[in-house]
């Protein structure tokens, strides 16, 4: 099931002029505050009527201006998870869960309670209220809450906004497993670059109110055209394949044909994981490096070159079948003479990727 | 008790007998108004609002003069209600109408309150999980205001057993009728000899008031607790 959206809404000065399709999977709704992401949640919700447009779920009209559709929001059939959890303080966590599940059609088949709380591991806190619990835990029930509801689709507006870092890499692998295990389309809001490049299987790019790109996230992702939160938080995303963990701590991977050296990725040989390279972590020479400390130096070509209005390029790189991002200084672009369909290498420090940048693949 | 005389008894049974359908009544259209005036966009929001808060400003004598104006049995309204066999000119149950609506905008702004005081957030949350809009007033907006409702009901409970005014025109001061606890006080005052009667009431008053105060406070406490979510 796809959910295609296509609308157009006023909120004062500001113009929302959208369309997109999200496929089944991870679709992100990505770029800066104020870009009109939670708008289009909301419409897509039913909290929010927009002026004109329409908006589907497969065949499932749920708006619709010109044939003066709108479902309300209790009958769109969505799980959507909000930034502030908003669990219902009153009710234990049990019945925060089953709130919607008692609410579902009949013959909508879904997890059932004790599954999804394994799958969010919050077996424990069940007779638990809401109140005491952290912030964490909170936003693990709601995700739980929203499963339960037998959704045909998952809304997540910036779930992790408001959490800390640890609490952030507590749920990530969660909407991981959302997106492998469950066969739904999510639309996931976000902001951050590293929640995209981890999460992300197709990415909508939003700038002031309209759509700036679309695509599977390692494209949009190594488009140095494309940087909704400027060139500084410029990245691209690797698919790779662990080949072999060597003795020293290094594991050994390749993309496509080319190897790639990391500080120790705890997955069997074999294993995808997709790979999140900073533009500013990869570097730049004309000639193989020698007597250099860093493990990976990649031959690479030069696709296309984004000069900055600052100091600062973007260089769009061709490693195999793979796209690398590198952000350099506009002096270094002269210097090298960097154009289109040159030969360079690419030198990327192992280190410079953290645990973090390295996720499950999909 | 000797404290008082079988008068004086009949008018504390009748004032509490009137305050609770006083309150009663006046709790679905509280509670109705509240969430109307505390959600609602509608067009002559302002002018409900001003209505509801009408009794409260307009002197009593006068809210008790409209109603016997529109509810005595000749005039249409009140004829009309009599064919039903409701009657109100005159009758205790004049005395629970008058008081009700002195004590509805005590009421609907303790209501109005908790309401507003509800984060919007929680009954869009409600709404995406399939819950209709009386669902979700009725699962997640009702129990997060009972605090509210309960000290609305209180305020209106307090008003309707001191209600004279617009009770004693309305619906006189019919011992054993409509003869509530303030109209005897008022009553044994006009007589010689009758402070001792009256200072009796005033001490029954007393007391009810603050049992009524105590008990709410405890309620609320508890229910308090129970909302947080801890």
């Amino acid at each position: 099931m796809t959910l295609s959206v296509d609308l157009q809404h006023r909120l004062g000065e500001f113009a929302l002029d959208v369309a997109f399709e999200a496929p089944p999977g991870l679709t992100v709704l990505f770029g800066r505050s104020g870009a009109g992401k939670s708008s289009v949640v909301q419409a897509v919700a039913g909290l929010l009527r927009p002026e004109a447009g329409r908006i589907a779920l497969g065949e499932r009209v749920l708006f619709d201006s010109a044939a003066g559709v709108f479902l309300p929001p209790h009958r769109r059939r969505l799980g959507y998870v909000f930034q502030d959890a908003r669990l219902f303080p009153h009710m234990s966590v049990r019945r925060n869960l089953l709130y919607g599940q008692r609410l579902a059609p009949r013959e909508a088949a879904g997890p059932g309670l004790d599954e999804v709380a394994e799958l969010l591991g919050i077996e424990a806190l069940l007779e638990r209220r809401p109140g005491g619990l952290s912030g964490g835990e909170r936003q693990r029930v709601a995700i739980g809450r929203a499963l339960l509801a037998r959704p045909q689709l998952i809304l997540a507006d910036e779930p992790l906004a408001a959490l800390d870092e640890a609490r952030k890499s507590e749920i990530l692998p969660y909407f991981e497993r959302l997106r492998d295990e469950i066969g739904l389309p999510i639309l996931y809001v976000s902001h951050a670059t590293a929640e995209v490049a981890r999460l992300a299987t197709h990415v909508v790019v939003l700038e002031q109110g309209r759509v700036a790109r679309q695509g599977s996230a390692a494209e949009v992702l190594s488009d140095p055209q494309v940087t909704p939160l400027g060139a500084r938080a410029a990245g691209a995303v690797l698919e790779a394949r662990v080949v072999t963990q060597h003795p020293d701590g290094i594991t050994e991977l390749a993309v496509g044909a080319l190897p790639l050296l990391l500080p120790r990725v705890a997955r069997a040989p074999g294993a995808v994981v997709r790979v999140h390279v900073e533009a500013q972590d990869v570097m730049l020479a004309t000639t193989r490096p020698e007597g250099i400390s860093a493990l990976n130096v990649l031959p690479v070509t030069v696709r296309s070159l984004r000069l900055g209005e600052g100091p600062g390029a973007l260089v769009q790189l061709a490693a195999g079948d793979s796209l690398l991002l590198s952000r350099i200084t506009r002096r270094s672009a002269e210097a090298l003479k960097i154009a289109p369909g040159q030969r360079l290498y690419a030198v990327l420090k192992a280190v410079s990727v953290a645990p973090d940048s390295v996720a499950e693949g999909s | 008790m000797s404290l008082l005389g079988p008068e004086a008894w009949q008018a504390v049974l009748l004032s509490l007998k009137v305050a609770f359908w006083a309150t009663l009544w006046a709790l679905p259209p509280g509670i109705a108004v509240a969430h109307a005036l505390a959600r609602g966009t509608f067009p002559g929001r302002h002018l409900l609002n001003g209505a509801v808060h009408l009794p409260l400003i307009l002197p009593p004598v006068v809210t008790g003069y409209l109603l016997l104006l529109t509810l005595n049995t000749n005039a249409p309204l009140g004829a009309a209600l009599e064919q039903l066999g409701i009657v109100f000119a005159f009758r205790w149950t004049g005395a629970a109408l008058a008081a009700g609506i002195m004590g509805f905008p005590l009421m609907v702004r303790a209501i109005r309150l908790s309401i507003e005081a509800v984060d919007p957030g929680l009954e869009e949350a409600a709404a995406t999980l399939g819950a209709s809009r009386l669902r979700v007033f009725a699962t997640v907006t009702l129990p997060l205001i009972l605090p509210g409702i309960l000290a609305g009901a209180i305020l209106a409970f307090a008003k309707a057993m001191g209600e004279f005014g617009a009770t004693i025109t309305f619906v006189s001061n019919i011992p054993g009728q409509t003869q509530t606890l303030p109209s005897a006080i008022y009553a044994f005052l006009q007589v010689p000899g009758g402070e001792g009667a009256a200072l009796g009431l005033v001490a029954v008053s007393v007391v009810i008031a603050m049992t009524a105060l105590l008990l709410s406070e405890a309620i609320s406490r508890r229910i308090a607790r129970r909302v947080a979510g801890r």
